[in-house]
């Protein structure tokens, strides 16, 4: 016979936490996740070169910050995912799964390099600053809106719209590389402007990437009002949550979604702007190399955040610069800095399980029922 | 006309990865796990198959056919539903978001490969890049009676086993999730979970298992690209990594239906080399050409989204996991 009482526990037993778990806690485990995940890291690369993997850590950190120069360089890379990140939060905010980054920083790359190609010398730099910029931002913004206009009249499928948008941009991009070739038949671009300069950033405070800082730390805080505390913002945050609702508050779902979807895209096409204007001074069909794709995890881990961005992009870029030297100094392709960034997103994200649920296993169940 | 049937040819060798992609993510997607790795796990099939053969060939100077292709599509399934498991773990069991959990398992599968693509030969030791010639050439014989048919028919039985293999296991998902009992239950996983569960249905190990092989299947996609469309060698300029997104569209295009999937892999194969066969494209049309199969899949997306048939709805569980006590 069986009763209630021989009954097996399951070994383990999930719930919802009730009330959320103190905030030093859920670092806590996030930081434990972290942790563990670098472990891994260090195994994996012990595994391959066989050093030490604190020393290895140690080049890693010399790598990103070792001269001046390097920091700078990691700094601007860390805007341009933050910028990038930043544009993705409100789509990503209202479920709209915008994975189209890459094609509206291309595009935004494109608008800068015409600029530069085709108007130099008949403006000067405030007025070709402020067009490249105000281009750049409408054909991102074009670029996202088009997805959202489908997705709000018919709700087309905007995952696979905005991947398939990352292509047309690619060969769009490809196009354009063909068409201002320099020299002819090399299949670049080659640096824009070398000699004259025109439409690149200007130095200020001596430093070739300060603007780009003052740039995007703006927009972070722009964004972080923007989401927190607008009326637009609220919007993006109900449409996000529950589209019925957002209708029965007479919200105009249909025009938060193009809208938003605007921004989303403006705001990568202000990194295509960093990335030719502010960085690499060319344009190539690598510009955005796959960094929409990270921005968006960026963004999700934190939990659209704009000012927690800043500290996992500080991460992301360490952790790439740091195994780009690696890859150097042991003559190993640099592609072991995604694999190293891709077990972090896995233990960080997985961490987040244990923040929202509580875990009982089957032994300590049973003194909670006799107390 | 020889232009045509090389056309078809093309398309259909391109279509033969896609079409290994898509089946394996209808798969996955048929009990609710939208699985944005694909990309990232036909990487991994394509690499691990690749590195298998790789240490097979370089111990055995005279390696068996027969011997290597099956390490290379053993590890490479093996590879892939490792891949799948990561994904499985972490939005079965852990209830990450799938969208964002794909990205990360492509930036992983994606590093992971072209690293390993990049410096094998050199950490073991070689120089120059990783090569299966051996393997590659096993794979890519064609079928003993093609020669010995006529001209045209003979070109297009004259692929190596694997095209014909993808049509199989396309038609073979097809009937197992429409026409068994097992597949009845998965769908009912993916419509609604929270009813199978209480028909008894036991809804983790059917997305578990239903990702897992789903994602073995794709790894083979992978496989096919290293070994047959660039002959047993590594191109790291991330050619996986676009068929994959491919084979994602794929899966919307025909509807969740592995069979409308066929024809649908052969013609975004024909689209996409369609510029190579078109005379006198300067190479700055050839670029605006390449769009077409992006072109065409975003038109698909609209006019399915359109139309609305019920027949081309997505799971309705599609997305969302699931979790008992959420009821």
């Amino acid at each position: 016979m069986k009763n209630d009482n021989t009954c097996v526990e399951p070994f383990v037993r999930i719930s919802k936490r009730g009330v959320p778990i103190p905030v030093w806690k859920a670092m806590g485990i996030r930081a434990l996740a972290l942790l563990a995940a670098l472990i891994i890291c260090a195994i994996i690369i012990f595994a391959i070169v066989k050093l030490n993997p604190l020393k290895v850590y140690v080049a890693m950190f010399e790598g990103a910050f070792g001269t001046n120069k390097r920091m700078w360089v990691t700094i601007r890379d860390m805007m341009m995912l933050l910028c990038i990140a930043l544009g993705l939060a409100p789509a990503f905010k209202m479920r709209f799964w915008n994975i189209g980054a890459e094609g509206q920083i291309l595009l935004g790359g494109i608008a800068s390099a015409f600029c530069m190609i085709h108007l130099s010398g008949y403006l000067s730099t405030l007025p070709m600053m402020l067009l490249m910029f105000v281009l750049s931002i409408v054909a991102g913004g074009i670029w996202g809106w088009i997805p959202g206009f489908f997705k709000a009249k018919w709700g087309t499928n905007e995952t696979l719209f905005t991947l398939m948008m990352n292509y047309i941009a690619i060969q769009l991009t490809a196009y354009f590389v063909a068409l201002w070739e320099n020299p002819i038949g090399s299949n670049t671009v080659g640096v824009i402007n070398a000699r004259t300069k025109i439409g690149w950033f200007p130095e200020l405070f001596g430093q070739a990437y300060a603007l780009n800082v003052i740039l995007v730390l703006t927009l972070t805080v722009i964004m972080f009002v923007y989401l927190r505390y607008s009326k637009q913002g609220y919007e993006v945050a109900v449409v996000g949550e529950s589209q019925n609702t957002a209708r029965y508050a007479a919200m105009n779902v249909p025009k938060v979604i193009m809208r938003t979807t605007f921004i989303s895209g403006a705001i990568c096409g202000i990194a295509g702007f960093l990335a030719v204007s502010g960085a690499s001074h060319t344009i190539s069909t690598s510009t955005a190399g796959g960094r929409g794709f990270t921005a968006i995890i960026v963004a999700w881990l934190a939990k659209f955040n704009p000012f927690v961005m800043i500290l996992i992009t500080a991460l992301l870029v360490f952790l790439d610069k740091g195994a780009i030297e690696i890859a150097s100094r042991y003559n190993l392709n640099n592609h072991v800095s995604n694999m190293l960034v891709g077990i972090i997103l896995f233990f960080v994200m997985g961490s987040e399980f244990f923040i929202d649920y509580k875990v009982k296993f089957r032994g300590g169940k049973q003194k909670e029922v006799q107390a | 006309m020889t232009q045509l049937i090389a056309l078809l040819q093309a398309g259909i060798m391109f279509g033969t990865v896609i079409l290994y992609g898509s089946t394996g993510e209808t798969l996955a997607e048929k009990s609710g796990n939208l699985n944005l790795g694909v990309p990232g796990i036909m990487y991994l099939g394509g690499i691990v198959g690749l590195m298998g053969v790789f240490f097979y060939e370089m111990n055995n100077p005279e390696p068996n056919k027969l011997v290597c292709i099956l390490i290379a599509m053993a590890s490479a399934f093996l590879a892939a539903t490792l891949g799948g498991l990561i994904f499985s773990v972490l939005t079965i069991t852990l209830r990450t978001n799938q969208i964002v959990t794909g990205l990360a398992l492509t930036i992983f599968a994606g590093g992971f490969a072209n690293f390993f693509g990049g410096s094998l030969n050199r950490l073991a030791g070689g120089v120059g890049q990783i090569s299966v010639a051996t393997t590659s050439s096993a794979f890519r014989a064609s079928l003993p009676f093609a020669q010995d048919l006529p001209p045209v028919l003979g070109m297009l039985l004259g692929f190596g086993f694997m095209v014909y293999l993808a049509v199989a296991v396309a038609l073979f998902v097809d009937w197992f999730i429409n026409r068994t009992s097992i597949g009845l239950n998965l769908r009912a996983v993916g419509e609604n979970p929270g009813t199978a569960d209480a028909a008894g249905i036991k809804v983790i190990l059917y997305k578990y298992l239903a990702t897992c092989i789903g994602a073995g299947i794709s790894g083979l996609g992978g496989l096919f690209y290293v070994m047959d469309y660039t002959k047993g060698t590594w191109d790291s300029d991330g050619g996986i990594e676009r068929l994959g997104w491919l084979a994602v569209a794929l899966v919307i295009f025909s509807g969740w239906k592995p069979k409308k999937g066929i024809w649908g892999a052969y013609l975004f194969g024909m689209l996409f080399w369609l510029f190579f066969y078109i005379p006198d494209l300067t190479r700055r049309s050839m670029e605006l050409f390449k769009m077409l199969p992006y072109l065409v899949t975003i038109i698909v997306l609209v006019v399915v989204s359109m139309r609305r048939r019920r027949e081309n709805e997505p799971p309705a569980g599609l997305g969302i996991p699931y979790f008992r006590e959420e009821r």
